[in-house]
């Protein structure tokens, strides 16, 4: 006999062996290890551990605990915590944004326009890199930065004292009922920083069914790239529909229910995920409430500022570089006098009004594949294209200048936006294809081509669905 | 608060300065320093008073979901410290505790730095019972004491280093108090100057100890050179598929041959 049939005999050998073992310990035999370890485990704990506390007397964390996860309590508060931290967000952000927004684009775009000019830089380049790259990058920068300089320490601040897995706790019973895994509540928790992040946080899941749905639906989460839009967006259309001392509230409220929709939808596709294509039953677990900690907040803004603020800042401009490029190309490359977004947004306009879009924030939306940062900008730079606006920023493809929410609220309703425009807007951004680094991110943490199309296309089919009821809807009451 | 080792601090031997944060720079370190415990202990909070990066820490079970990796040097040796996911024992099946699991088993590190939560000590040593029973070097950091002493509980750490029979430090990672010692002992577990007598769980049955000796005897005569053959006997008798299958196929040889390279290939 040669060696290795030897071992291969010894192998088959060691698991007949086992079986045999395994047949005569009985099936308890994991049981038994289990207890064994906890019986020492209490043994040892009693022998080292003193409490003089007065076990009757109940500590604050208990209170507190029973009425932030109660029944009646729990959601309430959660929609209020969440609607007081975009309350913050919004009111705070206007002022900062206008400084960076007159500074970058009021004071240095024309100081750079002049010096490129002055020593004869081709029309070209100058309109490529300045007012293409340039402003994109300045746009980003005075509209992104303000909010998640606000935003990133609150919600980091919230992560820090402990109250998202209380959100977490609160959102389980949902998740179970939905057939989906309790901890999905937490991986969607970590979707609303980055969608990319919480499709990688989905690990913590162990049945591959459960962590499948949990990635196919991570994208119901608001991510941070999309809260500037939401909160734009809402103080335009839905804030200027009341009296301006209650527009922040009231535009603080759109959002959450935008982002509550969401929660909504990743229930509802959950459920019908387990139904259909991914059946089976939800497998329990325990989930630790961690105590309450007091948030050190210094190091939280520091850390807060540093890690997210600057990164998804960094990001962001990574990819509005080269899509400001991208829009300054495709307003100016012309094809018998007419710009080549120009032929896109003709013809998907009837598509897009159709269901109250238009073709253009089609186009953005295909621009901003990269980064759902820049949809914004693009889709205020088409608009002044294809209005012909002149003497904004110098000419065609410039993102312009905008000094304040109201300015920007006049460019789009010059562009014929509606409030169901608005309204559709926000949806769509909630339900529209994950940016493209959460699409590799699924491909590489699924490892499969079909659930990745399946990830992307899903969120597009039902955001023009949705958008399509509610224009008809709104078409039939107005 | 509590000083833990304010006589140590004291004492000019004993400075922080020997700690050298290397951040991610872990060129030629002489030991393996893996860093587990339950989920939310803080863990990475000490890797990253230890390494000097900015792993994002959180009061959030579940946070690290993959191995982070750091160096630091301290006495003169270069230390790579490992920080895993946090988990509740070594016997179940999720992606996150596999990754722990596997590396504590097959990584061989050189020092298993253990991090309980001193105010849910008696649910946290389920999981050091665990470790010990694959690992006979650790040390065992008690953390959150300055937590614990809010709560008036008091633990006797000298009583449990004897009962562990590893090193215990009272911890606060948040403000840094204890990281000296917490050292310390690694240097002295890693480079031999302490030499732990781990528990071992007592409770087995006559027969279920047989049976894991038998096994264990078997199967070391077949891979000799398999670290924590006890346990891989622990796992036939619960009818593990995935370790018969990798006994089957000889894949569990692989792992005894080269530890570091296969670790990369299972996590």
């Amino acid at each position: 006999m040669s060696n290795a049939e030897l071992k291969i005999d010894k192998i088959n050998d060691l698991i007949n062996f086992a079986d045999k073992q395994r047949w005569e310990l009985g099936d308890n035999f994991h049981d038994l290890i289990v207890e064994s370890i906890f019986t020492d485990a209490n043994k040892i704990a009693g022998k080292v551990i003193s409490s003089s506390k007065d076990p009757d007397q109940k500590s604050w964390e208990t209170t507190l605990d029973r009425i932030v996860t109660s029944r009646i309590f729990g959601f309430p508060i959660m929609f209020i915590l969440l609607a007081v931290v975009f309350w913050i967000t919004i009111e705070g952000a206007n002022v900062p944004s206008e400084m960076l927004a007159s500074f970058f684009l009021d004071k240095l775009h024309p100081i750079l326009k002049n010096l490129s000019a002055s020593i004869g830089i081709p029309s070209f380049i100058d309109g490529l890199f300045i007012d293409g790259a340039y402003l994109a990058m300045a746009w980003v920068v005075s509209v992104m930065l303000p909010p998640m300089a606000i935003f990133f320490p609150l919600f980091t601040l919230l992560e820090d004292f402990g109250y998202l897995p209380r959100v977490a706790f609160n959102m389980d019973r949902l998740f179970q009922k939905a057939g989906a895994h309790g901890k999905q509540a937490l991986t969607m928790s970590m979707g609303f920083g980055c969608n990319a992040a919480g499709v990688i946080a989905t690990r913590v899941i162990d049945s591959p069914r459960e962590r499948l749905i949990a990635i196919i639906t991570n994208n119901f989460s608001l991510c941070n790239g999309r809260w500037p839009t939401q909160i734009l967006i809402a103080s335009i259309f839905i804030g200027s529909l009341v009296p301006s001392y209650l527009a922040g509230i009231v535009s603080a409220g759109a959002v959450v229910f935008v982002a509550l929709l969401g929660i909504f939808l990743s229930l509802v596709s959950s459920w019908t995920l387990s139904k259909t294509v991914l059946k089976g039953e939800a497998s329990a677990f325990s989930l630790e409430l961690p105590p309450y900690r007091p948030p050190r907040i210094l190091r939280t803004l520091y850390t807060s500022l540093i890690d997210r603020t600057i990164f998804v800042l960094w990001r962001a401009i990574v990819f509005a570089v080269p899509a400001g490029m991208v829009i300054w190309l495709v307003s100016n490359v012309q094809i018998y006098n007419l710009s080549l977004a120009q032929y896109f947004i003709d013809f998907f306009d009837p598509y897009a009004l159709f269901i109250g879009l238009n073709g253009i924030i089609f186009l953005a939306y295909v621009i901003a594949i990269p980064a759902n940062e820049i949809v914004i900008p693009t889709i205020l730079m088409l608009t002044v294209t294809t209005l012909g606006i002149s003497g904004i920023g110098g000419g065609a493809g410039v993102m312009f200048e905008l000094d304040s929410v109201k300015e920007t609220g006049d460019i789009l309703i010059a562009g014929g936006w509606t409030t169901l425009t608005g309204i559709n807007l926000m949806l769509f951004s909630l339900l529209h294809n994950p940016c493209s680094t959460t699409i590799y991110t699924i491909y590489k943490e699924t490892g499969s081509i079909k659930w990745t199309i399946f990830s992307t296309l899903l969120p597009i089919i039902m955001g023009l669905a949705v958008c399509f009821l509610v224009a008809q809807f709104w078409f039939i009451f107005s | 608060m509590k000083k833990v080792n304010q006589n140590c601090e004291n004492c000019p031997v004993h400075n922080i300065s020997n700690l050298v944060k290397l951040g991610v720079d872990m060129v030629g370190y002489n030991y393996i320093v893996a860093l587990a415990g339950n989920p939310n202990t803080g863990k990475s909070t000490i890797f990253n008073n230890l390494t000097g990066l900015r792993q994002h820490t959180g009061n959030w079970p579940g946070k690290t979901v993959s191995r982070a990796e750091g160096g630091f040097e301290y006495e003169n040796n270069k230390y790579k410290l490992v920080d895993l996911p946090g988990t509740y024992s070594l016997l179940s099946t999720s992606t996150d505790e596999e990754v722990a699991r596997n590396f504590i088993l097959f990584g061989q590190p050189d020092v298993t730095l253990i991090v309980v939560d001193a105010t849910k000590l008696e649910r946290n040593l389920n999981l050091v019972l665990q470790i010990l029973e694959i690992t006979d070097r650790a040390v065992l950091s008690l953390n959150l004491i300055d937590e614990a002493e809010r709560k008036k509980i008091t633990i006797n750490e000298r009583e449990l280093s004897k009962q562990l029979g590893i090193p215990v430090v009272p911890t606060s990672a948040r403000s840094k108090d204890g990281m000296e010692q917490l050292l310390s002992y690694i240097h002295q577990v890693a480079v031999g100057e302490y030499v732990c007598k781990p528990y071992k769980v007592k409770g087995y049955s006559k027969k279920i100890k047989n049976s894991i000796e038998d096994l264990t005897e078997k199967i070391k005569l077949i891979y000799p050179d398999l670290p924590n053959s006890k346990w891989v006997a622990i796992r036939l008798l619960e009818g593990d598929q995935e370790i018969i299958d990798a006994i089957k196929s000889g894949e569990i040889g692989n792992i005894s041959v080269t530890p570091n390279d296969q670790m990369k290939e299972v996590i």
